[in-house]
């Protein structure tokens, strides 16, 4: 009967450090993007091994729960929630990695200009994917909280949705290259992508927790 | 010959292995919180372990079954309630043995003439209406308790899951250890007096009596019944009635569990009585009825969505044809037995009334010219005794009832040998056996008689005033009775 309660324990133990590694992986995604906008090359890079390692480190713990569920055929009628949110959830700090991955290759030219509205949808990614990570802890453990935490992340991502398209109103009135408009609006929309991966978790979330609670 | 009678009850105990078990562990199968194979192990396990250890306790009061007085009556008897409850089986209906087994005694009953306690019989009847629904109250109480609890202490999903598991595990284990103990004397009980087993002791330590080896057999065939055919039975419990939630599972599990505890328990009996309140019939209630109205209950908590009435309309006929199909059964087939196969199903009841009869009728008040015009007079049918009692004397039902519990002749002798196998100290308090052992050698006619004897020489065989907690030990006691009236009573024939 102990191992009923030590399995318990050890998958909540992973799912912990699963959502640890996309939390951190938020906040090596803002530091990251920050040098690089700074112009601190080595420290970017730094953060660009530090987010691929985060990241590696949450797809191990993720197939690890989602063999422990299936092979122990654990929370029966959740299983295939757990999964889903999971694998969604694990989407969030990939888009970051692919984010800081594309800025390292294609050093974009960012005019200093752009700088404070470029960290603020940086920001509003970061807190929405934060705001997720909560939600998703209280889906696990306190289930009446989990709205109080879901209604956040709609917030920040319309947050990040205004000031993407701010930015872009801005970059295509600037002086400069056309090539150059088109490159800064696709890294502005794949930063702005972590929020909007924030929100898909939610709005699945939303759902599995009504689920849980009749 | 043994065996071959032996043989229907290892059949009952394989359908109630196979019906009632599934009312166990039908709703955690049906969550997938337990797989198939370990529940049936579990149940297994714990229903052999009920039946031996359990059913020790309730052996010599023999179940339902032992008021059937032939051996190839009672065989007849189990078999009638077997195939019913295999036939449901298949049609994948979850029904109680319980049931089949009161319908097929019923026909008995009929077959031999003899009058139905109509008394004991509503009171079973209406424990069949009151079981679903007191579960069903059970069921809406504990499940508004766990979603309070899981609502608002914060519980880990995983740990909660956890827990649920085990509760039902835990539930399941002992809800599988109370059918052992509770059914096996159903299943085994009749064959207790003609046991050919032996007590076995092993290393001086540990003494397995015959009845126990008797009802290990039982076991083992309760097991079988699980492992082989339970699955379909437990697919209509679990999951096609209503979509049931683990936790919501364990409500069901519970809430039966404390339904069939609450009859089936002299504890909560004798407590009743102590504070001054009514007691509850200690009667055998269904396990199927009590599950399915606690599922029922959850459902209609929920909203009364997602029922599905066709599987429900088809359990409740099912309950219903259940123990009239096996009272059918069991008349025809005794017919039957009787008349094709040359097999006494019953045991001739002869009434007579002696003067013996006349004085111990006078000392009990009962005196009528008639009955001194019926005296040596012999009658082979109770029913037929009885309309003549109606006919010649004046007395009332109560008293015609008591005349002829007093006329009705049978044959006993104390054969030592019995005394020495058959009766033990684990039971009779040393002043009972001290005092069936002075009726070494003797023979009796009248039951009253036999009891009378008794009473003479022990203060133990004495009935107590029926108030409060005396009504357990009065049962006891009369229990106690059937069972020397069962061992002593002589097999051959009179004619």
């Amino acid at each position: 009967m102990a191992i009923l309660f030590k399995t318990a324990k050890l998958l909540e133990t992973q799912i912990d450090e699963f959502l640890d590694a996309v939390s951190q992986g938020a906040l090596v995604f803002e530091q990251g993007i920050k040098d690089y906008l700074g112009g601190e090359e080595a420290n970017f890079e730094d953060h660009i091994e530090a987010i691929s390692k985060l990241e590696n480190n949450a797809d191990d713990l993720r197939r690890k729960v989602e063999n422990y569920l299936y092979s122990h055929s654990l929370i029966p009628e959740h299983r295939g929630d757990v999964l889903g949110l999971l694998e969604s959830m694990d989407e969030v700090i990939n888009t970051a990695k692919k984010t800081l991955v594309r800025f390292s290759i294609e050093s974009p030219k960012i005019p200093t200009s752009l700088n404070k509205e470029f960290l603020e949808l940086t920001e509003m990614s970061i807190m929405a994917a934060d705001s997720i990570v909560y939600a998703t802890r209280a889906f696990f453990r306190d289930i009446n909280a989990v709205k109080d935490h879901l209604h956040k992340v709609m917030f920040y991502e319309k947050e990040a949705d205004r000031i993407e398209e701010k930015l872009n109103r801005k970059i295509f009135k600037m002086d400069i290259d056309l090539s150059q408009k088109i490159h800064l609006s696709y890294i502005v929309s794949h930063i702005g992508r972590v929020s909007d991966m924030a929100e898909t978790v939610g709005d699945r979330l939303a759902i599995y927790t009504i689920k849980r609670t009749i | 010959m043994l065996l071959i009678f032996l043989s229907s009850g290892l059949f009952l105990g394989w359908s109630l292995g196979a019906n009632d078990a599934a009312n166990i562990f039908g709703t955690a199968i049906g969550t997938k919180m337990i797989r198939f194979r370990t529940a049936a192990m579990i149940c297994s396990i714990f229903v052999m372990i009920g039946a031996v250890k359990g059913g020790a306790g309730a052996t010599y009061t023999l179940g339902s079954l032992g008021s059937v007085n032939a051996i190839a009556g009672s065989f007849m008897v189990a078999l009638s309630a077997g195939l019913t409850t295999f036939g449901m089986t298949k049609l994948k209906l979850p029904v109680s043995t319980s049931q089949a087994i009161v319908g097929a005694i019923i026909g008995w009953n009929f077959y031999a003439g003899l009058g139905t306690d109509l008394n004991s019989l509503t009171k079973i009847v209406t424990t069949w209406v009151a079981s679903p629904i007191l579960a069903a109250i059970f069921a809406i109480a504990l499940f508004t308790f766990f979603k309070y609890i899981f609502n608002n202490y914060k519980i880990h999903l995983l740990r909660k899951d956890a827990y649920t598991r085990f509760g039902l595990i835990l539930v399941g284990a002992f809800g599988s250890y109370s059918l052992g103990a509770n059914n096996i004397a159903n299943v085994m009980g009749v064959f207790v007096p003609v046991s050919p087993f032996n007590d076995i002791n092993i290393g001086g330590l540990i003494t397995i009596s015959g009845a126990q080896q008797l009802f290990f057999i039982g076991g083992i065939a309760i097991a079988i019944g699980v492992f082989t055919y339970s699955l379909r039975v437990m697919q209509t419990v679990g999951d096609n009635l209503f979509r049931l939630s683990p936790v919501t599972a364990l409500a069901v599990l519970l809430a039966q569990s404390l339904v069939l505890f609450i009859f089936a328990s002299e504890g909560i009996e004798s407590l009743l009585i102590s504070i001054g309140l009514p007691p509850l019939p200690l009667v055998p209630v269904s396990s199927s009825q009590a599950v399915i109205g606690a599922i029922v209950g959850i459902a209609l908590v929920q909203g009364a969505r997602g029922i599905r009435y066709n599987v429900l309309s088809g359990i409740a006929a099912g309950w219903v044809t259940t123990p009239i199909i096996a009272g059918v059964m069991a008349f025809i087939s005794l017919f039957f037995l009787q008349n094709v196969f040359n097999q006494e199903v019953s045991r001739k009841t002869v009434y007579v009334i002696t003067q013996p009869v006349l004085y111990q009728l006078s000392k009990e008040g009962i005196i009528d010219p008639g009955l001194g015009q019926l005296l040596d007079k012999r009658y082979d049918n109770s029913t037929k005794f009885y309309t003549v009692l109606k006919k010649k004397t004046e007395l009332g039902e109560k008293q015609r009832n008591q005349v002829r519990s007093y006329a009705q002749a049978d044959s006993f002798y104390f054969d030592p040998a019995l005394i020495a196998s058959k009766i033990n100290s684990e039971w009779f308090t040393s002043s009972q056996i001290e005092a069936i052992r002075e009726l070494q050698g003797l023979s009796f006619i009248y039951r009253w008689k036999v009891a009378e004897t008794l009473e003479s020489s022990s203060p133990d065989w004495h009935y107590k005033p029926g108030i409060g907690l005396n009504k357990k030990y009065n049962r006891d006691l009369k229990a106690k009775y059937q069972y020397v009236f069962d061992t002593f009573r002589a097999f051959e024939s009179e004619d």
